[in-house]
């Protein structure tokens, strides 16, 4: 059966000039293999010898694909998102779509269920390469124009420095344990207390990853590349490489590290949260600062990923499972939210939230679905979004960290702020005329996106409309599901159970997965979900119509004490893909030393 | 960002990096001690099991080949983004192709390069093939051998002669040729689901040691790489001589 | 002092960095890239070598000849491929680059801003 699931992933190649249906149909057949694989690993791990090389002796000599809950998980969304993307795309290129696009968007569907259900540590890395370097092309495939020229050269640097961290890590790790799979390594490291090469090969195979995933400082690319990409790719993207990137650290960490680094797992928690917290800080902050949508959207991912960083980082059953759940939600709602900039784009020819003010009076159910979006973004219960965090912050809040609540909602307020501002200005035509809004032309956001040459159309096809709705339904029915903060903590338990692994891949021997106790979700949980959800109408509220609330003289006094601040803010994402590298040297180090800390 | 606080940040990053690389390489077995278990395991019985005496092919194509499929969609992905991201705009017109770039200092080619570019064609397009060929028994490989089989055109433009290059010009064979390698790969994995236990099982009887066909799968891979390889490093090259040479914005 | 070997590759790669942040040129850039990578090609080379072996490949010599690790070669063959592959596609980029602003400058080339 999982074989039946790489010939789906793989088999797309063997048509030369894939026809759009046949691409949708491919992607549908491997989202409906992964959710057989999906129920299939509900009661234990499915694993796979890729050649038949079964271990000899519980040494691991061929590949293996060891998948559990999260990693189907992982692959099955993917694969969901591929077929919103190919449903929607025929309709949106129309004659420009070349058969070429269809080609590396299945490659790239390949790479990363690939990624997702592999057991080897090199061949994580070669599909992420793979996915990498399909990402590289698609970002750049708008020739025309410098902005997409230039993303994708920052995104391509910045990543293959990721990379060839992540395999300085991998080789690191092979001189020491001579082995590349994931449960050997951890056998090999369990035991023995941590030195420096364990250190400083997890600094460098989580710093690879983390680059991908787009944590501050990493996540430079990520805006610059997020902003160019066509449409129905950036849905792909958005928070594909966030949650993949995550996904890969927390299953190194449990498959691999965790025997050598688990004495040290406070101290490798406080610096994940820290570096979590931060990059949710920033980039909730840059969200609202920005009035390209598509960059907007791109800066709330980096808002969400520190969110996904610091649930990982709590190192807890509950949290891990809390952490796919809101990933889940998160995903679709965003994916949602890019496909509706399309048929913005599609509609009026333009992603500046200037450009746009009340053009878009006309669009009502792209307005109602677009507010929706940010509305789950925000948190607010009954969606998976709310449901995953509640979960996590709950786990925080009983092992102390209070501030994680007020985190949580604080940022999910201002994303979704931000977001529900768009949708005001858009389709209401609400709020001032403010061009140079934030220093926005000191910073020089130039507009960047014309990518429809075509004059905007008249009407919208419903094949638009339908992947949209799906996709938030999605957010919503997962959110309501019966029993899933159990089954999703249970998922969690089995992925943190490193012996459980070992002994599935090494010795072929199912163990019962360990139980945990679901934590019911707590009354507080609710309201600040609650209190997030009404802070970010209020928020974005203030942004459109604070001429009227608030007095001049107090706005003036604060544009004078913030707008420096924000302006040097802002020039951090200064578009130099040599300053990009400086901060990824510098993150890296100082990864690297916290952990030799933390360690110590 | 200022040069001096991109140079600040940057040296502090690279000597923290440093550091932890001195540290962590520390903690290595000192070099020239190295040896895995799992090495041992290879060295000592793939031979036996593989009939191929080239153990890294043997890696490459059969233990640890599914890594190797991966590699084989990142070239083709590859050689499909650089045609996508050098395909010619509605803006721009072929320039009757001559053999510099435009606005450089026109050099002629030496008679001493002509020669011996020239010279070489043949025997690379042989050592090519022959290193593809004997891939498993000898070092080498698809991989190896199809770089030496691309460079036939590439010598073929250092003489001087691009408009012959591009008179021959078999874009739609080598784009028919690559997918075959890529395909092909794909389908000999899959086979091997279907005939034997598991995708990538080796499939096909093993052979005489030490003959060409030995190694069941081994050489068909290595032939589908070769393939693979030497027409996705032609395509890239025609596209960038294509894009230097002949195509200019109107 | 046994391990200076392995200093290699902290140069290579310290150097290739040092590269890629204050390149002005985009071609030179993507060279410098390329020097971040050797640094693991050197890495993973050097973890799996031994003193006194012979390759791995046994038509001449028998089986149990000590020989170095074939697995790191084969790791290297496809680190090399990737290296490779996102060099031509960088390249790419750079040459359209060119070709659309008239500059290699990371210093000009400053579209995205904020």
């Amino acid at each position: 059966m999982l074989v039946a699931a790489v010939i789906a992933a793989l088999s797309w190649l063997l048509p030369r000039r894939v026809v759009d249906a046949l691409a949708f149909v491919t992607a549908a057949a491997v989202a409906v293999m992964c959710a057989v694989l999906m129920s299939a690993t509900s009661t234990g791990r499915v694993v796979e010898w890729l050649g038949g090389w079964r271990p000899h002796q519980g040494l691991a000599i061929g590949i293996s694909f060891t998948v559990d809950q999260i990693g189907a998980g992982a692959a099955l969304l993917v694969s969901i998102r591929m077929c919103a993307v190919l449903a929607f795309s025929p309709a949106y290129f129309q004659e420009e779509f070349e058969h070429r696009h269809s080609i590396l968007l299945l490659v790239f569907l390949a790479a990363m269920t690939g990624f997702a259900l592999t057991g080897d540590l090199f061949d994580m890395f070669v599909f992420f390469e793979l996915m990498s370097v399909t990402a590289y092309a698609l970002t750049g495939s708008r020739i025309r124009e410098p902005g997409p020229l230039q993303g994708a050269i920052n995104f391509g640097l910045i990543n293959s420095l990721g990379s060839f961290a992540l395999l300085v890590g991998i080789a690191l790790v092979y001189g020491r344990t001579g082995a590349l799979n994931l449960a050997q390594i951890g056998h090999a490291f369990a035991g023995h207390a941590a030195d420096g090469l364990v250190v400083v090969a997890f600094t460098l195979i989580v710093a690879g990853f983390l680059v991908k995933a787009g944590v501050v400082p990493f996540h430079f690319w990520l805006a610059d590349a997020y902003a160019v990409v066509p449409i129905p790719v950036g849905v792909l993207f958005a928070a594909v490489f966030g949650e993949l990137g995550l996904y890969a650290v927390a299953r190194v960490y449990w498959a691999s590290f965790d025997g050598a680094l688990g004495a040290a797992q406070p101290g490798l928690r406080s610096v994940l949260l820290g570096f979590g917290a931060l990059t949710a800080v920033v980039g909730c902050l840059m969200c609202f600062l920005q009035q390209h949508v598509k960059r907007l959207l791109a800066f709330s991912t980096v808002s969400h990923i520190g969110l996904f960083l610091v649930g990982i980082a709590l190192f807890t059953p509950n949290a891990l499972g809390g952490t796919a759940v809101y990933v889940a939600g998160h995903a679709m709602a965003k994916g949602a939210l890019f496909l509706l900039v399309g048929v913005i784009v599609y509609r009026l020819g333009s992603v500046d939230e200037e450009e746009l003010r009340g053009r878009g009076r006309g669009l009502r159910v792209t307005a109602v679905l677009f507010a929706v979006g940010g509305v789950v973004l925000a948190e607010l219960p009954p969606f998976a979004t709310f449901a995953g965090k509640a979960m996590i912050e709950d786990d925080g809040v009983r092992m102390g960290f209070w501030w994680m609540p007020l985190l949580f909602a604080a940022t999910s307020a201002v994303v979704g702020a931000s977001i529900l501002r768009v949708a005001g200005r858009v389709f209401l035509g609400w709020g001032p005329r403010e061009p140079d809004r934030f220093g926005a032309d000191v910073a020089g956001e130039v507009e960047v996106d014309d990518e429809v040459e075509h004059p905007p159309h008249r009407r919208t096809p419903v094949l638009l409309l339908i992947p949209v709705a799906a996709l938030l339904a999605g957010s919503l029915a997962l959110g309501l599901a019966p029993g899933l903060s159990a089954k999703a903590a249970g998922a969690g338990a089995a992925f943190e159970d490193r012996q459980g692994y070992q002994a599935a891949v090494l010795q072929g021997r199912d163990t019962p997965p360990p139980t945990v106790r679901p934590e019911p979700t707590s009354a507080s949980a609710v309201a600040y979900g609650l209190a997030s959800g009404v802070t970010a109408v209020g928020l974005a509220a203030l942004a459109l119509f604070r001429r009227r609330v608030v007095p001049a003289g107090l706005r003036r006094r604060a544009a004078s004490m913030f707008e420096p601040a924000v302006i040097r803010f802002r020039a951090l994402q200064s578009g130099h893909v040599g300053d990009y590298a400086a901060w990824f040297a510098f993150g890296a180090a100082a990864l690297g030393g916290l952990f030799a800390l933390a360690v110590k | 960002m200022t040069t001096r606080a991109r140079f600040v940040l940057m040296a502090a990053g690279i000597a923290g990096l440093a550091a932890l690389l001195v540290w962590g390489t520390g903690g290595l077995q000192p070099f020239g001690h190295g040896q895995s278990k799992y090495a041992a395991y290879l060295n000592a019985n793939a031979v036996h099991q593989r009939h191929a005496t080239n153990v890294v092919s043997a890696v490459t194509f059969d233990y640890r080949g599914f890594d190797t499929l991966g590699e084989e969609f990142i070239l083709f992905a590859a050689v499909m983004g650089v045609t996508l991201l050098l395909r010619s705009q509605l803006d721009e017109r072929d320039d009757a192709p001559r053999d510099r770039a435009e606005g450089r200092r026109a050099v002629d080619t030496s008679d001493a390069v002509r020669v011996a570019a020239l010279g070489l064609i043949g025997p690379s397009v042989l050592l090519g093939l022959y290193v593809v060929a004997h891939g498993t028994i000898t070092p080498g490989g698809g991989f190896q051998g199809g770089v030496v089989l691309a460079a036939a055109p590439l010598l073929l433009y250092l003489s001087g002669r691009y408009l012959l290059l591009k008179s021959v010009h078999p874009m739609h064979a080598l784009d028919l040729t690559e997918g075959t390698g890529a395909g092909g790969f794909t389908v000999v994995a899959l086979t091997g689901a279907a005939v034997g236990s598991a995708v990538m099982a080796n499939f096909i009887g093993k052979g005489q040691m030490g003959s060409v066909f030995s190694g069941g799968t081994l050489p068909v891979f290595n032939v589908l790489v070769g393939l693979e390889v030497a027409a996705g490093l032609t395509l890239v090259l025609y596209e960038f001589l294509e894009q230097t040479l002949v195509v200019r914005r109107s | 002092m046994s391990h200076v070997a392995y200093w290699l590759t902290v140069w290579l790669f310290a150097v290739g960095l040092y590269g890629v942040v204050t390149s002005r040129n985009y071609v030179h850039m993507i060279m410098c890239l390329s020097v971040v990578q050797s640094s693991t090609y050197v890495l993973i080379l050097e973890v799996g070598y031994r003193h006194g072996s012979t390759a791995p490949i046994f038509l001449d010599v028998p089986v149990g000849t000590p020989a170095v690790d074939p697995v790191v070669q084969s790791l290297v063959l496809t680190d090399v491929v990737v290296g490779v592959v996102v060099g031509a596609l960088l390249l790419s980029l750079a040459l359209q680059a060119h070709k659309r602003t008239g500059t290699l400058d990371p210093h000009d080339l400053r579209t995205l801003v904020g």
